[in-house]
Formats: C-alpha cells, sequence, structure tokens
C-alpha cells in the first residue's frame, strides 16, 4: 500500500508539485493526439490529483480491487483527463497510451467507466458521485473497515438536487471517513457559472458537513486539508477548493472561460515550453 | 412455510398471505450476510419493516431522496452488499431512472429494486399508480424485470432476484396478497409457464393480470370456450421460444397486462411474434394511453378494461 500518513515538509511539497507538473503534461500529450479535450478542468485539478495518489491514498497500484484500499471517485467524467495522466504516473495504464486520449476504439475515453481498472465510479451524468460515495462509506461503517472513500466533484455539480439529498445522508449517517473534494473553477458546461451556488462553504456546513475552503491550486494548502479531513469525529468533511482551469498554462489560464478547449496544431510546442519554464 | 402463512382473506374468502416480500426477505437474509435493506421514506408501505425488525443494523432509511436511495445502494453494491431497495414503482422508475441507468445496470450492480403499487393496485391517483414502469425498466440495458402473479410467486421471486447476477425490478404487490396460482407451480427466472391448459383462445399474461386472467379463463370455460393461460412473469429476459410455441397453437389470441400497452407486454408479445414471422390478430388488453384518476383498485380494473369480468366479456 502507498500513502504517506507522516506530514511532508518543504521538500515533499516540492516533489508533489513536480508531480503535478508531470500529470499536466501527460494531460497535454493526451489532448494533442486529440486536438482538443477537457484540458482546463484537468489542469486546474492536477495539484489535487497529485496530492491524492501521490499523498494521501493508500492503495496498491497492482491491486486496484482490495475491498480495504481508499478510494477516490471522481463524480465528473470528464475529468478522465487526469485521471489517466495519473494512472500512467502510477503504473496502472501504459503511458505510451496517452496520445489515443479519446479515439475510436482506444482504452482511455473522455469519460471514465468503472470495468477500467483503478475507476472508482462511471462519470458522466453529474450528480450521481455523492450519492455512491456515501453508500460505499456507509457500507465500510458497517464491515468496519478502516478505507476512506473520498469523491470529487465539481461546482457545476452541486446544482444537482441529488448532491444535497446526499449531503443530507453523509452527514445523518455520521459518515467521517467520507471527504467531498468540491472543485471549484468557476466554469460549467455553458460558460462561467449559469446559476449562483454560493455560498457553497455555508451550505454544506448548514448540511452538517465539516468544512474548509482553500487555494485547490496551492499544494501546501491541498494537503494542510487532507491532513484535516483525517478527524475522526463522526462528520464527514468537504473540502472547497477554489481552483484556476487551465492552472500553470498562462496561454490557457487567459483563454475565455471554456468548458471544452480547443488547442490550434502551432499552439502545443507553445503550450509544453510554459510548463517547462515552470519545472525549472 | 406458506401453509402457515395463509390467511383468508375476509373480502374475498380466497387465500392470501401477509407481506410475502418481507418474510421472504427475513429468511433470505438470514442466510445471506451481504443483504442490506434500503428504503425511501416507504418502510412502512413497502412491507419491508419485518426486515428492519430482524435486522435493525442492515437498514436504512435515507428519507424521501429516491435518486440518493438509488445513488447509496449502489455504493453499497460496490463494496460487495446486496441492497433489496424499496419505493414505490413510481418513484424508483420515474425518479431515479438515470440512477437506476448508470449507476446500477452499466456497472451491472447488484441492486434489487422493489417498486410497490403496480399499474391500478392503488386507489391513490396517476401520481402513485405505476402504469409505465415496466416499458421504462425494459429499456434500461441488461436489467432484469419481474412482475410476479400472487404471494407464492413474490416469495420466491425475492430468492430469484438475489440469485439473478446485475439489477432487478420487481412490481411489488405489498400488504394481504392473494395466492392465485396452481400449487404446482414454480417460479423460474426468465420463463414463461403455461398456468392453464385450453384449447380456443391463448391469453398470455403478466403479474397480477394473470390471476385475473384465470378468473376469466374459468368463466369462458364455463360459457363453452377452452381459454389456456401463458404466465409471463420476467419480462426481460423475455422467453420468446415459450411465447411463440405457445401463440402457433391458438386461432384466438390475447395478451393481458396491469400496464399501458404501450411497451408493456403486448408490445413485447407483437414484437416477439412479428420478428418470428407470425403475423395474426392480437387482442390487447391493457391500460390505455392516459393517466388514470382516484379510485378504488377493483373499480378501476374494472372501468378500464382489465379486471376478470372485463377480460370474460372481451374474450367470450
Amino acid at each position: 500500500m502507498t500513502g504517506n500518513r507522516t506530514p511532508p515538509d518543504g521538500a515533499a511539497i516540492t516533489l508533489l508539485q513536480q508531480r503535478a507538473i508531470q500529470l499536466k503534461k501527460n494531460m497535454l500529450v493526451q489532448a494533442r493526439g486529440k486536438g482538443q479535450g477537457y484540458l482546463g478542468q484537468g489542469l486546474g485539478i492536477a495539484e489535487l490529483f497529485a496530492a491524492m495518489y501521490f499523498h494521501e491514498l493508500r492503495y496498491d497500484p497492482q491491486d486496484m480491487t482490495d475491498p480495504d484500499r481508499d478510494r477516490f471517485l471522481v463524480s465528473t467524467g470528464h475529468y478522465a483527463i487526469a485521471l489517466w495522466a495519473a494512472f500512467a504516473e502510477i503504473g496502472i495504464i501504459d503511458p505510451a497510451i496517452l496520445p489515443t486520449y479519446g479515439a475510436d476504439g482506444g482504452q482511455i475515453d473522455m469519460t471514465t467507466f468503472d470495468a477500467v481498472p483503478g475507476v472508482e465510479m462511471t462519470g458522466g451524468s453529474l450528480g450521481q458521485g455523492l450519492g455512491v460515495a456515501v453508500g460505499i462509506a456507509l457500507a465500510h461503517k458497517l464491515d468496519g473497515r478502516s478505507a476512506r472513500v473520498f469523491v470529487e466533484i465539481s461546482d457545476g455539480e452541486v446544482q444537482e438536487g441529488s448532491t444535497w439529498e446526499a449531503a443530507m445522508s453523509g452527514s445523518a449517517f455520521k459518515l467521517d471517513n467520507l471527504v467531498a473534494l468540491v472543485d471549484c473553477n468557476g466554469i460549467q458546461a455553458d460558460g462561467a457559472i449559469v446559476m449562483d451556488i454560493e455560498p457553497i462553504a455555508q451550505k454544506w456546513q448548514a448540511f452538517g458537513w465539516d468544512v474548509v475552503e482553500i487555494n485547490g491550486n496551492d499544494m501546501a494548502q491541498i494537503i494542510g486539508a487532507l491532513n484535516w479531513a483525517r478527524a475522526v469525529n463522526q462528520a464527514p468533511k468537504a473540502v472547497i477548493l477554489r481552483t484556476k482551469p487551465g492552472k500553470g498554462l498562462p496561454t490557457l489560464e487567459a483563454r475565455e472561460k471554456a468548458h471544452f478547449i480547443r488547442v490550434e496544431q502551432n499552439e502545443w510546442h507553445l503550450l509544453v515550453r510554459e510548463l517547462e519554464e515552470q519545472n525549472a | 412455510m406458506l401453509n402457515s402463512d395463509r390467511n383468508a382473506d375476509a373480502d374475498s374468502g380466497k387465500r392470501s398471505i401477509q407481506a410475502p416480500f418481507g418474510a421472504a426477505l427475513v429468511k433470505l437474509a438470514s442466510d445471506h450476510d451481504d443483504i442490506v435493506g434500503l428504503t425511501a421514506d416507504l418502510g412502512k408501505y413497502t412491507d419491508i419493516m419485518p426486515f428492519a425488525a430482524a435486522y435493525p443494523d442492515r437498514y436504512f432509511n435515507v428519507g424521501m431522496a429516491e435518486q440518493n436511495l438509488i445513488a447509496v445502494a449502489a455504493g453499497m453494491a460496490k463494496t460487495g452488499k446486496t441492497p433489496f431497495v424499496t419505493t414505490y414503482g413510481v418513484f424508483a422508475t420515474r425518479r431515479a431512472y438515470d440512477f437506476i441507468a448508470v449507476a446500477c445496470a452499466h456497472s451491472d450492480l447488484n441492486v434489487k429494486i422493489f417498486g410497490a403499487l403496480p399499474g391500478l393496485t392503488t386507489s391513490y391517483g396517476a401520481s402513485h399508480q405505476a402504469i409505465e414502469d415496466s416499458a421504462l425498466m425494459r429499456a434500461i440495458p441488461g436489467l432484469t424485470v419481474i412482475d410476479p402473479c400472487d404471494a407464492s410467486e413474490i416469495m420466491e421471486v425475492v430468492h430469484a432476484a438475489y440469485e439473478t447476477p446485475g439489477t432487478v425490478y420487481v412490481r411489488l404487490q405489498r400488504g394481504n396478497v392473494p395466492i392465485a396460482l396452481p400449487a404446482d407451480y414454480s417460479f423460474k427466472t426468465g420463463k414463461a409457464q403455461i398456468v392453464r391448459k385450453g384449447a380456443d383462445i391463448g391469453i398470455i399474461s403478466t403479474g397480477i393480470s394473470t390471476a385475473h386472467a384465470l378468473e376469466a379463463a374459468a368463466r369462458l370455460g364455463e360459457a363453452g370456450k377452452s381459454a389456456a393461460v401463458l404466465h409471463v412473469p420476467t419480462l426481460k429476459p423475455f422467453d420468446h421460444a415459450a411465447v411463440i410455441e405457445f401463440a402457433k397453437s391458438f386461432g384466438q389470441l390475447a395478451t393481458v397486462e396491469n400496464h399501458v400497452k404501450a411497451g408493456g407486454l403486448a408490445t413485447q408479445v407483437a414484437e416477439c411474434l412479428f420478428d418470428a414471422g407470425i403475423v395474426g390478430k392480437l387482442q390487447r388488453i391493457g391500460l390505455p394511453d392516459a393517466f388514470v384518476e382516484y379510485g378504488s383498485p377493483a373499480y378501476l380494473m374494472d372501468k378500464y378494461g382489465i379486471s376478470a369480468t372485463k377480460i370474460f366479456e372481451a374474450l367470450r
């Protein structure tokens, strides 16, 4: 099992930041193969995925069916691009297939399907992830398992009524083994958040969750929040991550907020160079 | 076991069993620790309370939240549990359709959904009458859909649902449920069975309508017409072979169901026979393309043509 229980020092944080940059490179390789993709969301959540797979989660990459593994559910199916980027680094998939992202008949689709090893739920129909995570966490409590359940959901997904049905049950069932990671990147399919969802933190608090709000692109803050979320106190935890779509690539950060990004063929070398400069 | 549970229905004098679903689930759960029970504020009205009393630690009520009911069941199933989920059929299928399709069926999860108040078995009007649930559930890839006829069959179906891999939807009759099928009948998943032999008319029926078809067939016999009844409790997977063989034997063929004809048993029989090149007249007895008003089940079934009397009149 991987998973690091000791608080990371500055050097460890730097290593995790480098992991995040590597995930972003992998995402560029994926999106370049397709010429497009959910790059904005993927880049914006790369720090969290690096923190999860290289620090917080306890799992064995050789056996992603181990019943005692921590589970990380990605409710937003279109975040598959970030999942494949991480899976290539931990050896669940061959990095050589990254350019086949979204290809017909390929193994790594633009959305998630839980028949693929390591994928904990079939995403895509937003509003389902939190309830499924509640069910897993509830079953773990019933069986006395110590494994924890993390679920990434998006700010747009907070608009789904089913998210709040699930939030209600998470606190009613006292699921302190459950952590919701709410990615607030400010965009949804039709553009900038079209239906006001603020104040998000107070909403989760009102539903009985312990809440912390952080800069979701700041590795030290992410690690701090994940550490805070380990508290065994009968309350589920919500981490509100304020993230920037396209984070780390100034060209994409500056682009009009878009759910789905197309990149011209002559732009790819520029994006790779921007990432390389961060790593220097 | 069935004999000891039998009691007389005061209204009809027919034999019946009280809460057959709950009784069967309690017994099944004693042999299988993986079974959990879930409901959405309708535990007292879906016969699951015997399970809740016997296994309080394995019973969860999520409140009035059907999407979450199915999502939580899917999550529990992902860890190896076998959730038996109850609510009314209308709420399971209309409100939580996407969750049944994507969270459960797409992942082949062992979630067993028992939807109460099928068709016109409630007096509470269109909001509570599941008149199109079989059609909706049948359209989801990989689902198993079962419409049991009577109390004994419900008890067998509880076991069969557990033994059948994947997501199962069952139309559940609750409360004091009559016994209507022949004593030698035994449910087999995916199998249609002849429950009454005859020579003149072939009746293909499902669910509670098989009980009414049997009554109608008895009266047809008294009137000089010999009617056979093929009971089709499993609507998906559909027993094409049995339906084709049965249909070939009769010049007069009918379907009877407690469900809208569109997308229900009538549609499935027509599809099956047409695919097999058997083209002929099919009398489709079922609910019309309409929402049904408030009223007692007996009154409504008679008004909408699916009572034993109306079946008899339509076929004689």
